[in-house]
């Protein structure tokens, strides 16, 4: 592995050089120019192969195709609701999508859903102008009522869910919760008030120790700990 | 002749003492503060997030819009007005158009970056430590940029070419001043910012342009170097 001027897994700021080869490829977050790989973000370095890539580590919330999201209500129009993502642009829930149910024509909407609800959706449809359309037709997909909702990074959010799900579950479980994690980085938490304050302490920690080994067997020691049992 | 010492003992070549911190403003997208002698510089990055007005929505990309305001208590002479100014509007937009070829924007369309850049301590220098900051917050913010900005003003004072004027050398009397504010992308050796105010002839133009560059180098490892000690633990696996 000649060329790479960078290590692995290494925190990268825009313009530094990572690679001097014309052998490697630059991938997400990275532009060529002569001989030369530079960053084009901040993040980590990531070779892979003969590709290099910037992991992102800050940003907000981009809406993608398919991500499932936790949506607040801002307005209702004559074909639907605008929701507030978390991100730079607003989404649109149509009526056709708004629930499993069928809505009579001429509905009274805000019966339905109102402005100030919380909501977990999914998104279907991302234009090139960023226009977006939610559904709320899917398991799990439902107008949220009490706990609460806090923000985190949202690219911290694989780090909160685990795989699959095993994190958020752990802590699900020994602090006795409902917990909804929406990839836009809102959290939804529901239980007993102390647990609630509990759950958020422990969602906060995830975040911030993402990036150290062995986070799994930490959180296992810190919700035993500080759990309810 | 006579120009033969700096007031605070510096060599014709050397910057103020920098310090650079990533991370200062909790509730911002991106924050930073750039510290070079006595002037500081604050700033903080919100977005991309949604443009209002909406007359002023881009549906090709998305928009820079900066702001640079000194704080009332931040002179050393007297108290500075505070609100905007014919200065603070100019020095504004030229923070902006120095930043905006480094940002990509493209995946943003209709929406804004909004960059504020608070100055509580002056003494020189300001639009350049401003850009310094702000060029931090936006990397900070996770903005996709081909570089940072690394920014300094140069000039000449009577018969030399100095790094980074203080406030006596601009207001110096004993000769002709001319103070150059340049910033430029360091790795990439493009200059986004060219201002002069004062008198030079080429080849002192010429001098002052290449000592910017090497002082520019020596920002961006200071930039560098603050923006990965916020990240500093972020490096182990996963």
């Amino acid at each position: 592995m000649t060329g790479i001027t960078v290590q692995n897994k290494a925190v990268v700021v825009p313009g530094e050089v990572l690679c001097e080869d014309m052998g490697f490829l630059p991938g997400q977050g990275t532009y060529r120019q002569g001989e030369r790989i530079y960053a084009g973000r901040l993040g980590l370095a990531n070779v892979d192969g003969r590709m290099i890539k910037i992991i992102p580590l800050s940003g907000k919330y981009m809406p993608k195709r398919d991500d499932v999201i936790i949506c607040k209500v801002t307005d209702i129009t004559l074909n639907g609701w605008r929701l507030e993502t978390n991100s730079a642009y607003s989404a649109m829930l149509g009526l056709k999508e708004a629930s499993s149910d069928f809505i009579q024509r001429g509905a009274d909407l805000t019966q339905i859903y109102g402005i100030g609800d919380y909501m977990m959706c999914q998104v279907i449809n991302v234009t090139s102008q960023k226009l977006v359309d939610v559904s709320m037709r899917g398991p799990g997909l439902r107008k949220i009522k009490g706990g609460r909702i806090i923000e985190v990074n949202p690219y911290k959010v694989p780090r909160i869910i685990g795989k699959q799900g095993s994190m958020i579950s752990m802590v699900k479980q020994e602090l006795n919760c409902n917990i909804m994690v929406g990839q836009n980085g809102l959290v939804w938490i529901h239980g007993e008030p102390l647990n609630e304050q509990k759950a958020i302490e422990a969602i906060r920690k995830i975040g911030q120790e993402s990036h150290i080994s062995g986070l799994t067997e930490r959180m296992k020691d810190y919700l035993q700990k500080n759990g309810v049992r | 002749m006579s120009y033969t010492k700096r007031v605070a003992g510096r060599g014709f070549d050397e910057a103020r003492p920098m310090e650079a911190k990533v991370g200062v403003i909790k509730r911002a997208d991106g924050s930073a503060l750039f510290k070079i002698g006595n002037t500081w510089a604050y700033a903080a990055v919100y977005g991309p997030r949604n443009l209002h007005p909406r007359f002023m929505q881009d549906p090709s990309k998305g928009i820079l819009r900066c702001s640079y305001n000194m704080m009332p208590f931040s002179s050393f002479n007297d108290r500075v007005r505070p609100g905007a100014s014919r200065r603070s509007k100019e020095i504004s937009l030229v923070t902006q158009k120095a930043l905006e070829p480094v940002l990509n924007l493209q995946d943003y369309p209709n929406s804004v970056v909004d960059v504020f850049i608070e100055l509580p301590l002056t003494e020189a220098g300001s639009r350049c430590a401003g850009i310094c900051a702000a060029s931090m917050a936006l990397a900070d913010a996770g903005l996709e940029m081909k570089d940072l900005v690394s920014a300094i003003s140069v000039g000449r004072v009577d018969d030399k070419i100095v790094v980074d004027l203080d406030y006596s050398e601009e207001a110096y009397e004993g000769g002709p001043v001319a103070d150059i504010p340049i910033a430029m992308m360091p790795n990439l050796g493009k200059m986004t910012l060219l201002q002069m105010d004062g008198e030079v002839t080429k080849e002192m133009l010429q001098e002052a342009m290449q000592k910017a560059t090497k002082v520019c180098k020596d920002i961006y490892e200071v930039q560098k170097a603050a923006l990965k000690q916020k990240y500093a633990t972020t490096n182990g696996d996963e």
